[in-house]
């Protein structure tokens, strides 16, 4: 129920979100089209010192500087290769300290789906080993089980100006 | 008639702010005995205007306070009452009182009331003082200045026009504002308004947008009837308004040709004179003290109206300017990316493509410029305040001081400007307070009683550079000399040079002022003012000659928007080095290289040990070698630390705009922003100061 946003400037699609999917290795994932900005090539990035080791770097996005977050390392599955069909999409999330924009790697774009909200089944508790609290929920799309990504949880820690906080208080 | 008056309120706090600066600076620029009437002027309508915009507001106080210093500007004006040191010291004390109210009005604070009546008591009594003694011929203004033909003065005028304005009630339901008839009015003459508020009803049965004022004006103008019933216009039918000229012949009323009256011989001092009673007994206007006594402002290269004037601008949020330096810093590495590919074109169009991108280059350089220079203000911003600050101070001090600027059109940008106000400020207190000697040490001295304190600010090169300059005692040499001994900071045998010795005033809790006063001499201070002017990359040093006086000079970089660095290269990753951090870069043999405590890395450079920073260790990244002979090391300081980088290799020099990381992702020890390379790659500022700290805590862990 929290992406109301969307479906209510589209009152014709009965309730229903627009997600963008994508793959990691063979899981499936999903995000609130609302949020992408764009989707774009692999490009290399500009390492950042400091940082956790998901995030990857800067990369310059038409004059604005925007951190990559491997989404692989993110929920350590096994690294993969970037190759130039590797993707990163650009959203944009909700933090503490206003809208940040932001590159997910992902193994590949597949697809534009109509998630009604209905057919959005809570993500199941799977015990500590498991940290489920960044899957808004999942569905399924032609048999195949779609998660959908809470983004402003998942990466929002990261960006946190937590490192920097003793450093600028003596500074 | 519920409109939301608040949204306007910044817009007034904001105008007002700006409105007391010029007015400070016009009573500033005001001469005792001999004043400018346009300076007058000005000065009457920034009162003014704050009455009318704080009245809307229903800021009575303010509205209160400003109406009894316009009245007292307004007799200035009418020249009933001549410029005194102590007029012009009290509508400084205004400017400072109103500040302080809109502040408070601002913050919703509460008015310290009582500095606000006494300071109003002190003008009404000013104002009093003056009535009384108008009769008296020693306060009767000087005729000359009167004459100035920007003044609107009484003399000369066609028409005494005699106005009755009674508003009906539903003058205000039907939108007109009285206030706005009056002060078109005003604009047309030398107004007089006397208000009739006898139909004012008791407060409960008072209904907020009726109108029950009536008021009696009194105008001295050229203008015809036409023009006066012009600004009644939209009022008809809404009030009873009689209109007669009390000066015109009965003939002539009427005339829309103001040209025919002039020749009126009416005397206007007759008009003016029936305001005051003659009394004798009149105790004389506090009398002016010499000029010679009071401190004088010299503006150099100043334009009589600088300041004034009302030059066409708009106001933009910073905001806005800075979206716009993000589009042209796209457009110029879309514009080298273009250049870069057009080098692979080959054929009959590849020459007319190259050009129009050499064009397109000019352009783009250009427009680049223009972008930078809507941020920069001339640093007039900063200097205004200081003839107030130097007036108080040597008032305070008993001591004679003449301030001296120039430069004052030299411009920079916004940031920079903002920063460097408080180290500016202590720099001139310094001088004013230390520097400049009593009058009769100075006279003994064999120098002029009137000591001058400099302000200049001029461009050299990529950086502007400003000036304190006094021509005080100078600073003891021998006395900073056998504190900093007593303080141990020097060795008892070391010898120092002058620079070194100038130097140790910027080390902290350092002050050779015999006796610490409320102004300054605490010695919290000059060590701030270095760190604060490093912290905008710049440099600060001195120079002195005993006797002569010392002069501080400022080096600042034009904007923090772009600096100035040099490109290093550690394995597949670019760094840039702000330049100004960089003291030298060497190649190191291994045998000059000593290891601290099995682990440490030091080497000899310039008379000290200076520690070695492995760049890579402390970024994480994978370099071309490990060796220290194989790489470079680029000295560099920050924080007064001196640390030897090491890095793979160095790039060129080159100008980069800095972007922020915490736009989009969060502050990173050890560096202070990125920037975007010629091919669209991004690559890390290096934040030095923040480095050598981030290397110091790995090292104690």
């Amino acid at each position: 129920m929290t992406t109301i946003n969307a479906s209510a400037q589209d009152a014709a699609a009965s309730r229903s979100n627009q997600v963008l999917t994508f793959t990691l290795g063979d899981e499936t994932y999903g995000v609130d089209i609302l949020r992408v900005q764009e989707i774009r090539g692999w490009s290399p990035v500009t390492r950042i010192p400091q940082t956790p080791p998901h995030v990857l770097g800067v990369l310059n996005l038409r004059g604005s500087i925007v951190p990559i977050v491997d989404l692989r390392m993110r929920f350590n599955l096994e690294r993969a290769e970037y190759t130039p069909l590797t993707v990163i999409i650009v959203l944009s999330i909700e933090s503490a300290h206003g809208r940040r924009d932001i590159g997910l790697v992902v193994d590949g774009v597949s697809d534009v789906i109509d998630v009604k909200h209905d057919e959005v089944k809570p993500a199941p508790e799977l015990g500590e080993q498991v940290s489920t609290e960044f899957i808004e929920g999942l569905t399924s799309v032609s048999g195949r089980m779609v998660m959908l990504l809470d983004i402003d949880k998942l990466v929002g820690g990261d960006i946190a100006d937590v490192a920097a906080l003793p450093a600028a208080a003596n500074a | 008639m519920a409109l939301d008056l608040a949204q306007f309120h910044d817009a007034f706090f904001d105008e007002s702010y700006e409105a007391l600066d010029t007015m400070e600076a016009a009573l500033l620029k005001l001469n005792v005995g001999a004043p400018d009437p346009e300076l007058i002027n000005t000065i009457f309508r920034v009162a003014h205007s704050i009455k009318g915009g704080s009245a809307t507001f229903g800021f009575t106080e303010v509205a209160s306070f400003t109406h009894t210093c316009e009245t007292l500007l307004d007799e200035l004006r009418g020249n009933r009452m001549q410029v005194t040191q102590h007029i012009s010291n009290l509508l400084l004390k205004s400017v400072d009182v109103m500040r302080e109210m809109l502040r408070c009005v601002q913050h919703k604070e509460p008015i310290d009331a009582q500095r606000v009546a006494d300071l109003q008591f002190d003008l009404e009594l000013t104002i009093a003082q003056n009535d009384a003694a108008a009769s008296s011929p020693a306060a009767a203004p000087a005729p000359a200045a009167a004459e100035a033909p920007a003044q609107p003065a009484v003399q000369g005028m066609a028409h005494r026009w005699r106005i009755r304005f009674k508003p009906r009630p539903q003058l205000l339901a039907h939108g007109n504002d009285p206030l706005r008839m009056l002060r078109e009015l005003s604009e047309l003459g030398v107004l007089e308004v006397k208000l009739d508020a006898a139909k004012l009803p008791e407060l409960e049965q008072l209904d907020a947008e009726s109108c029950y004022f009536a008021w009696d004006i009194t105008l001295e103008s050229d203008a015809g009837r036409d023009v006066i019933e012009q600004v009644f216009d939209w009022a008809e039918g809404d009030c009873e308004l009689e209109i007669t000229d009390e000066r015109a012949a009965p003939a002539e009323s009427g005339s829309t040709e103001p040209g025919t009256t002039a020749a009126q011989p009416e005397p206007a001092a007759a008009a003016s004179a029936p305001a005051a009673p003659a009394k004798a007994e009149a105790p004389a206007p506090s009398p002016a003290p010499k000029p010679a006594e009071a401190p004088k402002v010299v503006h150099e290269h100043d334009s009589p109206k600088h300041g004034l004037g009302d030059g066409s601008s708009i106001r933009v949020s910073t905001e806005k300017i800075d979206e716009l330096m993000n589009t042209v810093g796209e457009l110029v590495i879309t514009q080298s990316m273009l250049s870069q590919l057009s080098t692979k074109v080959t054929g009959p169009v590849a020459e007319q493509l190259r050009s129009g991108l050499a064009q397109l280059e000019r352009n783009m350089r250009e427009l680049q410029e223009s972008v930078m220079r809507v941020r920069m203000l001339p640093i007039s911003f900063v200097f205004s305040r200081f003839p107030r600050m130097v007036r108080d101070l040597s008032q305070r001090l008993k001591k004679q001081v003449e301030l001296k600027v120039t430069g004052e059109q030299t411009e920079l940008d916004k940031t920079v400007l903002e920063k460097i106000g408080d180290p500016l400020v202590h720099l001139v207190r310094n001088s004013v307070d230390h520097g400049i000697e009593l009058p009769e040490v100075r006279l003994a001295a064999g120098k002029p009683a009137t000591g001058t304190v400099s302000l200049e600010a001029y461009h050299k090169g990529g950086n502007i550079t400003i000036e304190v300059g006094d021509d005080g005692g100078g600073l003891d040499k021998d006395k900073i000399l056998a504190k900093a001994r007593a303080r141990g900071l020097v060795g008892p045998n070391d010898q120092l040079t002058d620079e070194q010795i100038y130097d140790l005033i910027f080390v902290a809790g350092f002050s050779t002022a015999e006796q610490a006063t409320d102004i300054s001499g605490r010695g919290v201070g000059m060590d701030v003012v270095r760190r604060n002017i490093k912290e905008l990359g710049g440099t600060i040093e001195v120079r002195s000659q005993r006797g002569k006086g010392s002069r501080f000079i400022i080096t600042l970089p034009l904007t923090l928007a772009i600096v100035d660095g040099q490109s290093v290269v550690v394995g597949t990753e670019t760094y840039i080095v702000p330049l100004v951090t960089i003291i030298e870069s060497l190649q190191l043999k291994p045998a000059m290289v000593n290891r601290v405590a099995g682990q440490g890395e030091v080497f000899w450079f310039r008379e000290q040990y200076v520690p070695i920073v492995r760049l890579h260790e402390v970024f994480g990244v994978r370099p071309r070698s490990t060796h220290l002979h194989e790489g470079l090391i680029m000295v560099v300081e920050g924080d007064g630390k001196r640390v030897g980088l090491f890095v793979d290799d160095l790039l060129g020099q080159q100008q980069v705009v800095i972007k922020s990381l915490e736009t989009n992702f969060r502050r990173v020890e050890g560096v202070s922003g990125a920037t975007i390379l010629g091919d669209g790659s991004v690559a890390l500022i290096l934040d030095v100061p923040g480095l050598i700290r981030v290397a110091s805590q790995r090292a104690a862990a």
